[in-house]
């Protein structure tokens, strides 16, 4: 009777707590994207106009108010190489000695990840007062876009090595024993074998990696500067997309227009970036026969 | 199942010892696996290890190649010896060892790269520079384990493609290319359906003789079709323990020990 009971009582009540489960999974769903339907929409409606082949085309004139970002697209994209070829082999090599060269809860392993995890949260501004001192004026490189793209390195590192390392750890022990039997050395098992499996959690990597030094601000005030010229190598100032947008907003009265544009240039930069990553992965994947 | 028989060579007794065990424990963080085994292994035979599940057949067979150093917290003591050598005294090879003797995996594990490269990889890195010898090779392998016909229009297809007992034979081959002297195989048919295994299990016969075979199998029948030797462990006060290692013909039909005749009779285990 008792069972019976409670049957109709948790029948009663289904309903409502299919209901609040409902809101609750799709609530947060419907929100998030809806935040980035309207930061969209807004940047559309207010940028879309004036970003044309024109604007991406020619350089800022009267302070960035009219003209374009031809120069600070440039500069941006010599930063985030710098960045990247800097960060990438540093990162993946750091990530194969955490998951293969260290014992697991070893003191090496420990001492780096705790490191990583550290230098993870370590505000971006922290980041460039230590770029400009240790880049700019230790080594002289004075601002320049060499310093800002190492800079942006450190910062990237982090999420770097440890995506890195979560998709080699992913890889089955299967593959490394079956290495080991056939008396292949680790290089040769990592280089063959575990890398190119781990493809897609790199790739992740990368991207994380680049959409921060993408969208890094603080960092590259003090390291890469704000000078709007076309940039003639690695050692000249460049204005990164982001700072140009900051200072647009911020130090140039009637700078907003444009300042919408831009950021619709670096969103469009960004899901590009995404996109491409994503298919370059599924390439990957489909191509090293990761069929399962 | 019926009783199949392989015709080939050294059924006798009179092959010498290649690997001698001599007093091995194997402990995983101090607790041992198996215990105190002694025994050898003859060359050109196929060794069944044989016994239930959990007395340390596995741990054994992966200290023939020196697996274990792989495994955190493993303790291996006692002497292997292989060709009068020991295999963990200082100084030796480890490489050049496993290159000797190969070992296949309960689940087949090819590389996720392709057909070829599963093979052409490891030749490249044990230092065969000529690309013609290693398509030999290649080709002779994958003909010894009767896979070239079914691949060798698709050589660059994805060896993870292949069907579970395409792969494991895969994987025998790619044993095979590096010549080793010895074969080590745990369970291999295991994972397989029974005409994959059975396809399998007619190709480990077929290495008796050219290579010294040493099998963990849990199926008996399959003990009694193939191996020449067999040794039996059994669990006791915790550890494995070998119970009994003799020919195949004597250990099925008059095993000297109790556990051993119910094990075989199928009372027990």
């Amino acid at each position: 009777m008792a069972d019976r009971g409670l049957s109709t009582a948790a029948g009663r009540c289904r309903p409502l707590r299919d209901g609040a489960l409902a809101l609750a999974v799709w609530g947060p769903v419907l929100l998030v994207t809806g935040v980035f339907a309207w930061l969209l929409a807004d940047l559309l409606w207010q940028g879309g106009a004036r970003l044309s082949l024109q604007f991406i085309l020619s350089a800022p004139r009267d302070a960035g108010r009219a003209g374009g970002i031809a120069p600070i697209l440039v500069s941006t994209g010599l930063i985030v190489a710098v960045a990247m070829l800097a960060a990438v082999p540093l990162g993946f090599a750091t990530a194969a000695l955490l998951a293969e060269f260290t014992r697991p809860g070893g003191a090496v392993g420990r001492a780096i990840g705790l490191s990583l995890d550290v230098l993870a949260g370590v505000p971006s501004i922290v980041f460039g007062l230590f770029g400009n001192a240790f880049f700019c004026v230790w080594l002289g490189l004075g601002f320049s876009i060499l310093s800002g793209g190492l800079t942006l390195a450190c910062m990237a590192l982090p999420i770097l090595v440890r995506t890195a390392e979560a998709g080699l750890r992913m890889v089955p022990d299967d593959w490394r024993h079956g290495a080991a039997a056939l008396g292949l050395s680790r290089r040769a098992a990592l280089l063959h074998i575990l890398l190119p499996a781990a493809t897609p959690a790199l790739a992740a990597g990368l991207m994380l990696g680049l959409g921060r030094a993408l969208a890094e601000t603080a960092a590259l005030i003090f390291t890469s500067g704000y000078v709007d010229r076309m940039p003639s190598s690695l050692f000249d100032s460049g204005r990164a997309l982001s700072v140009h947008i900051y200072d647009l907003t911020m130090n140039v009265a009637g700078g907003n227009p444009n300042a919408y544009a831009s950021a619709l240039a670096l969103i469009v930069l960004l899901l590009a970036i995404n996109g491409f990553a994503l298919w370059l992965a599924e390439l990957l994947l489909e191509r090293r026969m990761l069929v399962q | 199942m019926t009783n199949r028989s392989y015709g080939a060579a050294p059924r006798g007794r009179q092959s010498e010892a290649l690997i001698a065990l001599e007093d091995v424990t194997i402990a995983y963080g101090g607790k041992p696996a198996v215990a105190g085994v002694g025994f050898a292994i003859n060359q050109g035979c196929v060794t069944a290890l044989i016994g239930p599940s959990g007395c340390g057949k596995t741990s054994l067979l992966s200290s023939l190649n020196r697996l274990t150093d792989l495994l955190p917290g493993c303790a291996v003591t006692g002497a292997i010896r292989i060709a009068g050598r020991d295999i963990r005294a200082p100084g030796v090879d480890v490489h050049a060892l496993r290159r000797r003797v190969g070992m296949i995996f309960q689940r087949p594990n090819p590389f996720p790269l392709s057909i070829k490269r599963n093979l052409d990889m490891p030749l490249k890195e044990h230092g065969v520079r000529s690309a013609r010898e290693r398509m030999e090779r290649i080709e002779a392998a994958l003909e010894a384990v009767g896979l070239w016909r079914e691949v060798s229009g698709r050589l660059d297809a994805p060896a993870l493609a292949l069907s579970g007992g395409q792969q494991q034979r895969l994987c025998l081959a790619r044993a095979i290319c590096l010549e080793p002297e010895i074969i080590l195989l745990d369970e291999p048919c295991s994972a397989l359906d029974p005409i994959a295994s059975g396809v399998v299990e007619d190709l480990i016969a077929a290495l008796r003789g050219r290579y010294t075979v040493v099998i963990v199998t849990h199926n008996l029948a399959q003990a009694r079709r193939i191996a020449d030797d067999v040794a039996v462990f059994w669990l006791v006060e915790g550890a494995g323990r070998l119970i009994e290692h003799g020919a195949a013909r004597q250990v099925f039909t008059v095993p000297r020990h109790e556990i051993s005749a119910n094990y075989i009779a199928g009372v027990r285990g």
